[in-house]
Protein backbone atom coordinates (compact mmCIF):
# COMPACT_ATOMS: atom_id res chain seq x y z
CA UNK A 1 0.00 0.00 0.00
CA UNK A 2 1.10 3.36 -0.69
CA UNK A 3 1.89 5.58 2.08
CA UNK A 4 -0.41 7.83 3.25
CA UNK A 5 0.00 11.53 3.67
CA UNK A 6 -2.91 12.33 5.37
CA UNK A 7 -5.34 10.64 7.12
CA UNK A 8 -7.90 13.11 6.46
CA UNK A 9 -7.96 16.21 4.44
CA UNK A 10 -11.00 18.74 4.75
CA UNK A 11 -11.05 21.36 1.99
CA UNK A 12 -13.44 24.62 2.26
CA UNK A 13 -16.25 22.39 4.13
CA UNK A 14 -19.35 24.40 5.00
CA UNK A 15 -22.65 22.52 6.51
CA UNK A 16 -25.46 24.51 6.83
CA UNK A 17 -29.09 23.01 8.83
CA UNK A 18 -31.94 24.41 7.70
CA UNK A 19 -34.51 23.39 10.14
CA UNK A 20 -38.26 24.55 10.66
CA UNK A 21 -37.28 27.08 12.56
CA UNK A 22 -34.23 28.87 11.23
CA UNK A 23 -31.34 27.91 9.14
CA UNK A 24 -27.77 27.92 11.21
CA UNK A 25 -24.14 27.59 9.54
CA UNK A 26 -22.80 25.25 11.32
CA UNK A 27 -19.28 25.12 9.77
CA UNK A 28 -18.33 27.90 7.34
CA UNK A 29 -14.83 27.02 4.85
CA UNK A 30 -13.04 24.72 7.08
CA UNK A 31 -9.75 23.14 5.73
CA UNK A 32 -7.56 21.11 8.05
CA UNK A 33 -5.81 17.58 7.87
CA UNK A 34 -4.34 15.19 9.72
CA UNK A 35 -1.46 13.78 9.09
CA UNK A 36 -1.27 9.49 8.67
CA UNK A 37 -0.99 8.36 12.24
CA UNK A 38 -0.87 11.60 13.81
CA UNK A 39 -3.50 12.95 16.89
CA UNK A 40 -5.34 15.98 16.65
CA UNK A 41 -7.54 17.66 18.60
CA UNK A 42 -10.82 19.88 17.91
CA UNK A 43 -10.74 22.74 20.25
CA UNK A 44 -13.51 24.98 20.78
CA UNK A 45 -16.43 26.31 22.95
CA UNK A 46 -19.66 23.84 22.61
CA UNK A 47 -21.90 24.94 19.40
CA UNK A 48 -19.08 25.61 17.07
CA UNK A 49 -19.59 22.71 15.08
CA UNK A 50 -16.86 20.44 16.35
CA UNK A 51 -19.39 17.37 16.70
CA UNK A 52 -20.92 18.25 13.15
CA UNK A 53 -17.23 18.60 12.12
CA UNK A 54 -16.54 15.28 13.36
CA UNK A 55 -20.03 13.38 11.78
CA UNK A 56 -18.42 14.98 8.44
CA UNK A 57 -15.71 13.19 8.31
CA UNK A 58 -17.79 9.88 9.40
CA UNK A 59 -19.83 10.47 6.79
CA UNK A 60 -22.76 10.85 9.39
CA UNK A 61 -23.39 14.25 7.92
CA UNK A 62 -22.83 15.31 4.21
CA UNK A 63 -21.44 19.23 3.76
CA UNK A 64 -23.22 21.75 2.13
CA UNK A 65 -19.58 22.45 0.14
CA UNK A 66 -16.21 21.23 0.33
CA UNK A 67 -14.19 18.00 -0.41
CA UNK A 68 -13.84 15.61 2.40
CA UNK A 69 -11.19 12.69 1.98
CA UNK A 70 -10.76 10.17 4.31
CA UNK A 71 -7.43 7.94 4.04
CA UNK A 72 -6.91 8.57 0.67
CA UNK A 73 -10.86 7.86 0.11
CA UNK A 74 -14.43 9.66 0.09
CA UNK A 75 -15.83 9.73 3.59
CA UNK A 76 -18.50 7.22 2.21
CA UNK A 77 -15.56 5.14 0.95
CA UNK A 78 -13.74 4.96 4.14
CA UNK A 79 -16.94 4.04 6.26
CA UNK A 80 -17.79 1.54 3.84
CA UNK A 81 -14.32 -0.03 4.50
CA UNK A 82 -14.72 -0.06 8.14
CA UNK A 83 -11.84 2.05 7.98
CA UNK A 84 -13.04 4.25 10.72
CA UNK A 85 -13.93 4.11 14.31
CA UNK A 86 -16.22 6.38 16.60
CA UNK A 87 -16.64 6.68 20.02
CA UNK A 88 -19.45 9.09 21.24
CA UNK A 89 -19.58 11.51 24.52
CA UNK A 90 -22.25 8.64 26.21
CA UNK A 91 -20.69 5.62 25.67
CA UNK A 92 -23.93 4.30 23.79
CA UNK A 93 -23.06 0.65 24.86
CA UNK A 94 -26.29 -1.59 24.28
CA UNK A 95 -27.68 -2.16 27.75
CA UNK A 96 -28.63 -5.55 27.52
CA UNK A 97 -24.86 -6.63 26.05
CA UNK A 98 -21.65 -7.70 28.13
CA UNK A 99 -18.80 -5.50 28.14
CA UNK A 100 -17.44 -8.56 25.83
CA UNK A 101 -20.72 -8.64 23.53
CA UNK A 102 -20.71 -4.86 23.23
CA UNK A 103 -16.76 -4.96 22.00
CA UNK A 104 -18.44 -7.70 19.55
CA UNK A 105 -20.79 -5.96 17.95
CA UNK A 106 -19.20 -4.50 15.02
CA UNK A 107 -18.53 -8.27 14.07
CA UNK A 108 -22.06 -9.04 14.04
CA UNK A 109 -23.48 -5.95 11.69
CA UNK A 110 -21.97 -4.95 8.62
CA UNK A 111 -21.34 -7.60 6.79
CA UNK A 112 -18.43 -8.37 9.90
CA UNK A 113 -14.73 -7.14 9.72
CA UNK A 114 -12.28 -7.37 6.68
CA UNK A 115 -10.48 -10.11 6.10
CA UNK A 116 -7.21 -8.62 6.10
CA UNK A 117 -8.16 -6.45 9.90
CA UNK A 118 -5.66 -6.29 12.56
CA UNK A 119 -7.32 -6.46 16.23
CA UNK A 120 -10.48 -9.06 15.75
CA UNK A 121 -10.37 -10.37 19.07
CA UNK A 122 -13.02 -8.91 21.47
CA UNK A 123 -11.26 -10.03 24.70
CA UNK A 124 -7.67 -8.76 24.07
CA UNK A 125 -9.00 -5.27 23.03
CA UNK A 126 -10.45 -5.32 26.48
CA UNK A 127 -7.52 -6.27 27.84
CA UNK A 128 -5.67 -3.44 26.01
CA UNK A 129 -8.25 -0.82 27.53
CA UNK A 130 -7.60 -2.65 31.30
CA UNK A 131 -10.75 -4.07 31.49
CA UNK A 132 -9.77 -7.68 31.63
CA UNK A 133 -11.92 -9.49 33.91
CA UNK A 134 -15.23 -7.23 33.18
CA UNK A 135 -15.66 -9.09 30.20
CA UNK A 136 -18.70 -10.56 31.62
CA UNK A 137 -19.99 -7.44 33.18
CA UNK A 138 -23.49 -5.50 31.55
CA UNK A 139 -23.16 -1.67 31.11
CA UNK A 140 -24.91 -0.72 34.24
CA UNK A 141 -22.63 -2.26 36.86
CA UNK A 142 -19.40 -0.59 35.12
CA UNK A 143 -18.49 2.90 36.25
CA UNK A 144 -18.42 5.78 33.69
CA UNK A 145 -14.92 5.61 32.70
CA UNK A 146 -15.04 1.83 32.91
CA UNK A 147 -18.18 2.30 29.96
CA UNK A 148 -15.82 4.63 27.97
CA UNK A 149 -13.32 1.84 28.20
CA UNK A 150 -15.61 -0.65 26.78
CA UNK A 151 -16.66 1.80 23.66
CA UNK A 152 -12.84 2.40 22.95
CA UNK A 153 -12.11 -0.93 22.69
CA UNK A 154 -15.46 -1.30 20.59
CA UNK A 155 -14.45 1.59 17.79
CA UNK A 156 -11.06 -0.40 18.13
CA UNK A 157 -12.57 -3.46 17.11
CA UNK A 158 -10.84 -4.31 13.44
CA UNK A 159 -7.93 -1.98 13.69
CA UNK A 160 -9.75 1.16 12.18
CA UNK A 161 -6.80 3.31 10.80
CA UNK A 162 -8.78 6.28 12.15
CA UNK A 163 -10.37 6.82 15.32
CA UNK A 164 -13.29 9.55 15.99
CA UNK A 165 -13.67 10.62 19.72
CA UNK A 166 -16.63 13.03 20.59
CA UNK A 167 -15.78 14.69 23.71
CA UNK A 168 -15.61 10.75 25.02
CA UNK A 169 -14.59 11.80 28.53
CA UNK A 170 -16.37 14.87 28.51
CA UNK A 171 -19.15 13.56 31.49
CA UNK A 172 -16.26 11.81 34.00
CA UNK A 173 -14.52 13.34 36.71
CA UNK A 174 -11.45 14.49 36.48
CA UNK A 175 -9.17 11.60 37.94
CA UNK A 176 -10.84 9.28 35.89
CA UNK A 177 -10.32 11.99 32.92
CA UNK A 178 -6.89 12.16 33.38
CA UNK A 179 -6.37 8.34 33.76
CA UNK A 180 -7.88 7.79 30.21
CA UNK A 181 -6.36 10.94 28.48
CA UNK A 182 -2.56 8.84 29.87
CA UNK A 183 -4.06 5.45 28.93
CA UNK A 184 -5.31 6.72 25.59
CA UNK A 185 -1.75 8.38 24.44
CA UNK A 186 -0.53 5.06 24.94
CA UNK A 187 -3.19 3.35 23.22
CA UNK A 188 -2.70 5.70 20.22
CA UNK A 189 1.03 4.60 20.38
CA UNK A 190 0.73 1.31 20.86
CA UNK A 191 -2.05 1.04 17.99
CA UNK A 192 -0.53 3.56 15.45
CA UNK A 193 -4.18 4.62 14.74
CA UNK A 194 -4.77 8.31 13.83
CA UNK A 195 -7.20 9.97 15.88
CA UNK A 196 -9.45 13.21 15.61
CA UNK A 197 -10.22 13.89 19.31
CA UNK A 198 -12.78 16.53 19.98
CA UNK A 199 -12.72 18.48 23.21
CA UNK A 200 -13.63 21.76 24.90
CA UNK A 201 -10.93 21.55 27.68
CA UNK A 202 -7.58 23.30 26.98
CA UNK A 203 -5.74 20.89 28.54
CA UNK A 204 -7.01 18.03 27.49
CA UNK A 205 -6.37 19.18 23.80
CA UNK A 206 -3.03 20.05 24.75
CA UNK A 207 -1.89 17.20 26.71
CA UNK A 208 -3.51 14.45 23.94
CA UNK A 209 -2.44 16.16 20.69
CA UNK A 210 0.35 16.45 18.58
CA UNK A 211 -1.64 19.54 16.84
CA UNK A 212 -4.79 21.00 17.89
CA UNK A 213 -7.50 22.82 15.68
CA UNK A 214 -8.64 25.52 17.48
CA UNK A 215 -12.40 26.65 16.13
CA UNK A 216 -14.60 29.95 16.65
CA UNK A 217 -18.23 29.72 16.97
CA UNK A 218 -21.02 31.47 15.19
CA UNK A 219 -20.22 29.92 12.61
CA UNK A 220 -17.47 27.46 12.83
CA UNK A 221 -14.56 28.86 11.50
CA UNK A 222 -10.77 27.56 11.86
CA UNK A 223 -8.76 30.11 14.36
CA UNK A 224 -5.73 28.47 13.84
CA UNK A 225 -4.28 24.66 13.59
CA UNK A 226 -0.98 24.81 16.43
CA UNK A 227 1.72 21.83 16.60
CA UNK A 228 2.14 21.17 19.77
CA UNK A 229 5.97 21.40 20.56
CA UNK A 230 6.04 18.13 23.40
CA UNK A 231 7.90 14.93 23.50
CA UNK A 232 6.01 11.84 21.92
CA UNK A 233 6.45 10.38 25.51
CA UNK A 234 3.97 12.39 28.15
CA UNK A 235 2.95 11.38 31.28
CA UNK A 236 0.54 13.56 33.51
CA UNK A 237 3.64 15.22 35.48
CA UNK A 238 3.97 16.87 31.85
CA UNK A 239 1.18 19.03 32.65
CA UNK A 240 2.68 20.73 35.38
CA UNK A 241 6.11 21.80 33.59
CA UNK A 242 6.42 25.81 32.46
CA UNK A 243 5.98 24.75 28.59
CA UNK A 244 2.86 22.85 29.17
CA UNK A 245 1.60 25.79 31.01
CA UNK A 246 3.09 28.23 28.21
CA UNK A 247 1.17 26.05 25.73
CA UNK A 248 -1.92 26.12 27.73
CA UNK A 249 -2.41 29.88 27.69
CA UNK A 250 -1.32 30.93 24.32
CA UNK A 251 -4.20 28.00 23.03
CA UNK A 252 -6.94 30.11 25.85
CA UNK A 253 -5.89 33.23 24.76
CA UNK A 254 -6.75 32.25 20.71
CA UNK A 255 -10.06 30.96 22.63
CA UNK A 256 -10.45 34.22 24.25
CA UNK A 257 -10.27 36.26 21.37
CA UNK A 258 -13.29 34.59 19.56
CA UNK A 259 -15.36 33.57 22.64
CA UNK A 260 -16.47 37.30 23.90
CA UNK B 1 -16.80 -20.55 52.21
CA UNK B 2 -12.82 -21.20 52.15
CA UNK B 3 -10.56 -20.75 54.88
CA UNK B 4 -7.75 -17.57 54.83
CA UNK B 5 -3.98 -17.95 55.76
CA UNK B 6 -4.33 -14.33 56.70
CA UNK B 7 -5.21 -14.01 59.73
CA UNK B 8 -6.18 -10.54 59.44
CA UNK B 9 -8.49 -11.28 56.64
CA UNK B 10 -9.84 -13.63 58.31
CA UNK B 11 -10.36 -11.82 61.14
CA UNK B 12 -11.95 -9.13 58.84
CA UNK B 13 -14.23 -11.73 57.34
CA UNK B 14 -15.67 -12.92 59.74
CA UNK B 15 -16.97 -9.46 61.46
CA UNK B 16 -18.33 -9.35 57.77
CA UNK B 17 -19.93 -12.83 58.14
CA UNK B 18 -21.38 -11.99 61.45
CA UNK B 19 -22.48 -8.66 60.01
CA UNK B 20 -23.79 -10.44 56.96
CA UNK B 21 -25.71 -13.56 59.41
CA UNK B 22 -27.00 -10.75 61.41
CA UNK B 23 -28.61 -8.83 57.75
CA UNK B 24 -29.52 -11.93 56.27
CA UNK B 25 -31.86 -12.83 59.44
CA UNK B 26 -33.25 -9.34 59.30
CA UNK B 27 -34.18 -10.15 55.60
CA UNK B 28 -35.45 -13.10 55.84
CA UNK B 29 -37.95 -11.72 58.78
CA UNK B 30 -39.26 -8.84 57.03
CA UNK B 31 -39.79 -11.67 53.60
CA UNK B 32 -42.17 -13.33 56.55
CA UNK B 33 -43.50 -10.57 57.53
CA UNK B 34 -44.39 -9.70 53.71
CA UNK B 35 -46.01 -13.15 52.97
CA UNK B 36 -47.67 -13.29 56.89
CA UNK B 37 -49.12 -9.53 56.60
CA UNK B 38 -51.09 -9.79 53.44
CA UNK B 39 -52.69 -13.24 54.33
CA UNK B 40 -53.58 -11.51 57.93
CA UNK B 41 -55.26 -8.90 55.71
CA UNK B 42 -57.39 -11.18 53.38
CA UNK B 43 -58.34 -13.30 56.46
CA UNK B 44 -59.67 -9.74 58.70
CA UNK B 45 -61.29 -8.94 55.79
CA UNK B 46 -63.70 -11.92 55.21
CA UNK B 47 -64.03 -12.11 58.83
CA UNK B 48 -65.62 -8.48 58.51
CA UNK B 49 -67.64 -9.58 55.43
CA UNK B 50 -68.76 -12.61 57.43
CA UNK B 51 -69.72 -11.02 60.63
CA UNK B 52 -71.74 -7.77 58.45
CA UNK B 53 -73.91 -10.68 57.16
CA UNK B 54 -74.73 -12.46 59.93
CA UNK B 55 -75.21 -9.47 62.15
CA UNK B 56 -77.16 -7.28 59.95
CA UNK B 57 -78.80 -10.16 58.08
CA UNK B 58 -78.63 -9.38 54.58
CA UNK B 59 -80.65 -11.72 52.33
CA UNK B 60 -78.43 -13.81 50.54
CA UNK B 61 -80.09 -12.36 47.30
CA UNK B 62 -78.21 -9.26 48.28
CA UNK B 63 -75.05 -10.23 49.17
CA UNK B 64 -73.77 -14.28 50.26
CA UNK B 65 -71.63 -14.50 53.24
CA UNK B 66 -68.02 -15.88 52.60
CA UNK B 67 -68.80 -19.51 53.34
CA UNK B 68 -71.96 -19.73 50.85
CA UNK B 69 -69.37 -18.36 48.35
CA UNK B 70 -66.68 -21.26 49.39
CA UNK B 71 -69.68 -23.98 49.32
CA UNK B 72 -70.66 -22.38 45.91
CA UNK B 73 -67.01 -22.44 43.95
CA UNK B 74 -66.73 -26.43 45.43
CA UNK B 75 -70.30 -27.44 44.72
CA UNK B 76 -70.58 -25.56 41.52
CA UNK B 77 -66.79 -26.23 40.12
CA UNK B 78 -68.13 -27.81 36.98
CA UNK B 79 -70.36 -25.53 36.09
CA UNK B 80 -67.30 -22.19 36.95
CA UNK B 81 -64.98 -24.56 34.77
CA UNK B 82 -67.05 -25.36 31.69
CA UNK B 83 -67.78 -21.43 31.74
CA UNK B 84 -63.81 -20.22 32.42
CA UNK B 85 -62.93 -22.37 29.40
CA UNK B 86 -64.27 -20.34 26.56
CA UNK B 87 -63.34 -17.44 28.53
CA UNK B 88 -60.01 -18.69 28.85
CA UNK B 89 -59.93 -19.32 24.88
CA UNK B 90 -61.02 -16.11 24.08
CA UNK B 91 -58.70 -14.27 25.91
CA UNK B 92 -55.67 -15.89 25.23
CA UNK B 93 -56.30 -15.74 21.35
CA UNK B 94 -57.44 -12.12 21.46
CA UNK B 95 -54.10 -11.56 23.38
CA UNK B 96 -51.82 -13.50 20.78
CA UNK B 97 -53.57 -11.84 17.79
CA UNK B 98 -54.04 -8.82 19.11
CA UNK B 99 -50.53 -8.23 20.11
CA UNK B 100 -48.90 -9.96 17.03
CA UNK B 101 -51.07 -7.62 15.12
CA UNK B 102 -49.44 -4.69 17.28
CA UNK B 103 -46.10 -5.90 16.84
CA UNK B 104 -46.34 -6.30 13.49
CA UNK B 105 -47.92 -2.95 12.64
CA UNK B 106 -45.40 -1.26 15.13
CA UNK B 107 -42.73 -2.75 12.79
CA UNK B 108 -44.46 -1.49 9.66
CA UNK B 109 -44.43 2.27 10.98
CA UNK B 110 -41.35 1.94 12.08
CA UNK B 111 -40.10 1.96 8.32
CA UNK B 112 -42.79 3.34 6.80
CA UNK B 113 -43.12 6.78 8.40
CA UNK B 114 -45.80 8.32 5.80
CA UNK B 115 -47.78 5.37 7.29
CA UNK B 116 -47.17 6.29 10.96
CA UNK B 117 -47.54 9.80 10.01
CA UNK B 118 -51.52 9.29 8.75
CA UNK B 119 -52.17 6.38 10.99
CA UNK B 120 -50.31 6.94 14.26
CA UNK B 121 -52.53 9.69 15.58
CA UNK B 122 -55.64 7.87 15.08
CA UNK B 123 -54.34 4.86 17.34
CA UNK B 124 -53.61 7.62 20.01
CA UNK B 125 -57.27 8.73 19.99
CA UNK B 126 -58.58 5.26 19.74
CA UNK B 127 -56.63 4.27 22.58
CA UNK B 128 -57.97 6.75 25.16
CA UNK B 129 -61.42 4.98 24.78
CA UNK B 130 -62.22 2.80 27.90
CA UNK B 131 -62.70 -0.58 26.91
CA UNK B 132 -65.92 -0.98 28.48
CA UNK B 133 -67.15 1.51 25.71
CA UNK B 134 -65.40 -0.31 23.13
CA UNK B 135 -66.45 -3.64 24.06
CA UNK B 136 -70.07 -2.98 23.26
CA UNK B 137 -69.56 -1.23 20.16
CA UNK B 138 -67.62 -4.25 18.84
CA UNK B 139 -70.01 -6.61 20.46
CA UNK B 140 -72.87 -5.13 17.89
CA UNK B 141 -70.48 -5.01 14.93
CA UNK B 142 -69.45 -8.74 15.27
CA UNK B 143 -72.88 -10.49 17.17
CA UNK B 144 -72.45 -13.33 18.77
CA UNK B 145 -70.30 -16.36 19.19
CA UNK B 146 -66.67 -17.22 19.81
CA UNK B 147 -65.02 -15.39 17.30
CA UNK B 148 -66.09 -12.18 18.20
CA UNK B 149 -65.13 -12.24 21.87
CA UNK B 150 -61.45 -13.36 20.26
CA UNK B 151 -61.65 -9.95 18.28
CA UNK B 152 -62.77 -7.69 20.96
CA UNK B 153 -59.96 -9.51 23.34
CA UNK B 154 -57.79 -8.46 20.35
CA UNK B 155 -58.81 -5.14 19.25
CA UNK B 156 -58.59 -4.15 23.43
CA UNK B 157 -54.65 -5.71 23.67
CA UNK B 158 -53.93 -4.44 20.38
CA UNK B 159 -54.09 -0.45 20.93
CA UNK B 160 -51.78 -0.42 24.16
CA UNK B 161 -48.81 -2.67 22.39
CA UNK B 162 -48.97 -0.54 19.20
CA UNK B 163 -48.85 2.42 21.02
CA UNK B 164 -45.75 1.16 23.56
CA UNK B 165 -44.03 -0.64 20.40
CA UNK B 166 -43.67 2.34 18.77
CA UNK B 167 -42.34 3.86 20.97
CA UNK B 168 -39.94 1.54 22.10
CA UNK B 169 -38.65 0.76 18.75
CA UNK B 170 -38.29 4.62 17.69
CA UNK B 171 -36.83 5.79 21.05
CA UNK B 172 -33.40 4.13 20.73
CA UNK B 173 -30.51 6.67 21.74
CA UNK B 174 -29.41 8.42 18.53
CA UNK B 175 -25.94 7.75 18.94
CA UNK B 176 -26.86 4.23 18.79
CA UNK B 177 -28.03 4.74 15.57
CA UNK B 178 -25.17 6.88 14.11
CA UNK B 179 -22.58 4.12 15.64
CA UNK B 180 -25.08 1.56 13.50
CA UNK B 181 -24.24 3.35 10.73
CA UNK B 182 -20.73 4.04 11.26
CA UNK B 183 -20.84 -0.07 11.34
CA UNK B 184 -22.84 0.13 8.14
CA UNK B 185 -25.28 -1.83 9.79
CA UNK B 186 -28.32 -3.02 7.08
CA UNK B 187 -32.04 -1.81 8.17
CA UNK B 188 -32.76 -5.73 9.19
CA UNK B 189 -29.95 -5.53 11.49
CA UNK B 190 -30.60 -1.66 13.69
CA UNK B 191 -33.69 -3.51 13.78
CA UNK B 192 -32.78 -6.89 15.19
CA UNK B 193 -29.81 -6.05 17.23
CA UNK B 194 -30.98 -2.15 18.06
CA UNK B 195 -34.89 -1.76 18.55
CA UNK B 196 -36.29 -4.66 18.50
CA UNK B 197 -33.84 -5.47 22.31
CA UNK B 198 -34.41 -1.87 23.51
CA UNK B 199 -38.35 -2.01 22.66
CA UNK B 200 -38.86 -5.29 25.26
CA UNK B 201 -38.90 -3.89 28.56
CA UNK B 202 -41.72 -1.05 26.39
CA UNK B 203 -43.61 -4.40 24.96
CA UNK B 204 -43.78 -6.35 28.37
CA UNK B 205 -45.22 -3.48 30.21
CA UNK B 206 -48.14 -3.25 27.52
CA UNK B 207 -47.99 -6.68 27.24
CA UNK B 208 -48.97 -7.02 30.98
CA UNK B 209 -51.76 -4.40 30.88
CA UNK B 210 -52.59 -6.41 27.98
CA UNK B 211 -53.27 -9.78 29.88
CA UNK B 212 -55.49 -8.15 32.09
CA UNK B 213 -57.28 -6.42 29.54
CA UNK B 214 -58.13 -9.07 27.67
CA UNK B 215 -59.87 -11.23 29.84
CA UNK B 216 -61.98 -7.63 30.50
CA UNK B 217 -62.58 -7.44 26.67
CA UNK B 218 -63.69 -11.40 26.83
CA UNK B 219 -65.76 -11.03 29.92
CA UNK B 220 -68.06 -7.43 28.63
CA UNK B 221 -68.26 -9.53 25.20
CA UNK B 222 -69.86 -12.65 27.12
CA UNK B 223 -72.05 -10.04 28.74
CA UNK B 224 -73.66 -8.44 25.64
CA UNK B 225 -74.78 -12.27 23.71
CA UNK B 226 -73.56 -15.10 25.07
CA UNK B 227 -74.48 -18.32 27.09
CA UNK B 228 -71.20 -19.45 27.92
CA UNK B 229 -68.32 -18.17 29.25
CA UNK B 230 -67.87 -15.90 32.39
CA UNK B 231 -69.11 -13.09 31.60
CA UNK B 232 -72.43 -14.83 30.53
CA UNK B 233 -72.48 -16.65 33.97
CA UNK B 234 -72.23 -13.08 35.50
CA UNK B 235 -75.03 -12.15 34.15
CA UNK B 236 -77.55 -15.35 34.58
CA UNK B 237 -76.10 -15.54 38.29
CA UNK B 238 -77.27 -11.33 38.50
CA UNK B 239 -81.17 -12.02 36.89
CA UNK B 240 -81.05 -15.19 39.43
CA UNK B 241 -80.13 -13.10 42.61
CA UNK B 242 -77.90 -15.59 42.93
CA UNK B 243 -75.18 -13.71 44.43
CA UNK B 244 -73.19 -16.61 45.90
CA UNK B 245 -72.63 -18.10 42.56
CA UNK B 246 -71.92 -14.23 40.94
CA UNK B 247 -68.95 -13.66 44.19
CA UNK B 248 -67.93 -17.02 43.17
CA UNK B 249 -67.54 -16.82 39.03
CA UNK B 250 -66.10 -12.89 39.44
CA UNK B 251 -63.60 -14.96 41.99
CA UNK B 252 -62.86 -17.55 39.30
CA UNK B 253 -62.06 -14.92 36.71
CA UNK B 254 -60.26 -13.10 38.61
CA UNK B 255 -58.15 -15.66 39.87
CA UNK B 256 -57.62 -16.15 36.00
CA UNK B 257 -56.86 -12.92 35.32
CA UNK B 258 -54.39 -12.67 37.62
CA UNK B 259 -52.75 -15.93 36.83
CA UNK B 260 -52.36 -14.77 33.30
CA UNK B 261 -50.73 -11.41 34.30
CA UNK B 262 -48.51 -13.19 37.02
CA UNK B 263 -47.49 -15.47 33.51
CA UNK B 264 -46.60 -12.81 31.76
CA UNK B 265 -44.40 -11.19 34.29
CA UNK B 266 -42.42 -14.22 34.86
CA UNK B 267 -41.99 -14.39 30.92
CA UNK B 268 -40.84 -10.43 31.24
CA UNK B 269 -38.19 -11.34 34.32
CA UNK B 270 -36.84 -14.11 31.78
CA UNK B 271 -36.52 -11.97 28.45
CA UNK B 272 -35.40 -8.99 30.94
CA UNK B 273 -33.14 -10.58 33.57
CA UNK B 274 -29.67 -9.28 32.37
CA UNK B 275 -30.92 -5.97 31.31
CA UNK B 276 -31.42 -2.99 33.66
CA UNK B 277 -34.94 -2.16 33.02
CA UNK B 278 -34.65 1.48 31.79
CA UNK B 279 -38.91 2.13 31.90
CA UNK B 280 -40.58 0.23 34.76
N1 LIG C 1 -28.89 18.07 13.13
C1 LIG C 1 -28.86 19.39 13.34
N2 LIG C 1 -29.89 20.17 12.93
C2 LIG C 1 -29.85 21.50 13.13
N3 LIG C 1 -28.86 22.16 13.73
C3 LIG C 1 -27.81 21.46 14.17
C4 LIG C 1 -27.76 20.03 14.00
N4 LIG C 1 -26.60 19.59 14.54
C5 LIG C 1 -25.97 20.68 15.02
N5 LIG C 1 -26.68 21.80 14.80
C6 LIG C 1 -26.28 23.16 15.14
O1 LIG C 1 -24.97 23.36 14.66
C7 LIG C 1 -24.18 24.07 15.60
C8 LIG C 1 -22.96 23.28 15.94
O2 LIG C 1 -23.34 22.13 16.67
P1 LIG C 1 -22.30 21.04 17.17
O3 LIG C 1 -21.53 20.54 16.01
O4 LIG C 1 -23.05 20.04 17.96
O5 LIG C 1 -21.34 21.88 18.14
P2 LIG C 1 -20.33 21.38 19.25
O6 LIG C 1 -20.14 19.92 19.09
O7 LIG C 1 -19.07 22.16 18.98
O8 LIG C 1 -20.89 21.76 20.56
C9 LIG C 1 -25.08 24.37 16.78
O9 LIG C 1 -25.57 25.69 16.65
C10 LIG C 1 -26.20 23.36 16.64
O10 LIG C 1 -27.40 23.91 17.14
MG1 LIG D 1 -20.57 18.38 20.51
Amino acid sequence: MAPLEHAVSCQNVTVRFVTEERAVTALEDVSFTVPAGGFLTLLGPSGCGKSTLLRVVADLITPSSGTVEVLGKTAEQARLDRSLGFVFQDAALLPWRTALENVALPLEVGGGLKPDSRFTSPRDLLALVGLSGWEQSYPHQLSGGMRQRVAIARALLGGPRLLLMDEPFGALDEMTRDRLNEELRRIWAETGTSILFVTHSVYEAAYLGEQVLVLSPNPGRVVQQVTVDLPRERSLALRDTPHFVEIAAALRAMLGKVTP
Amino acid sequence: MSQSVNPSASSALSGLSADEMAFAQARQKARLRRRIMPVLGVASVLLLWAALVYWLKVPPFIAPSPQMVAVTLWEKSGLLWTNLVPTMIESVAGFLLGNLAAIVIATVFVHKKTLEEAFFPVVVVINTIPVVAKAPILVLLLGNGMEPKIAIAALICFFPTLVNMVRGLESVNPQAMELMRVLSASKREVFFKLRLPHSLPYLFSALKIAASTAVIGAIVGEWIGSTLGIGALIIQATYAFDSALLYATVIVGSCFSMSFFLLISLLERLALRQTALPNS
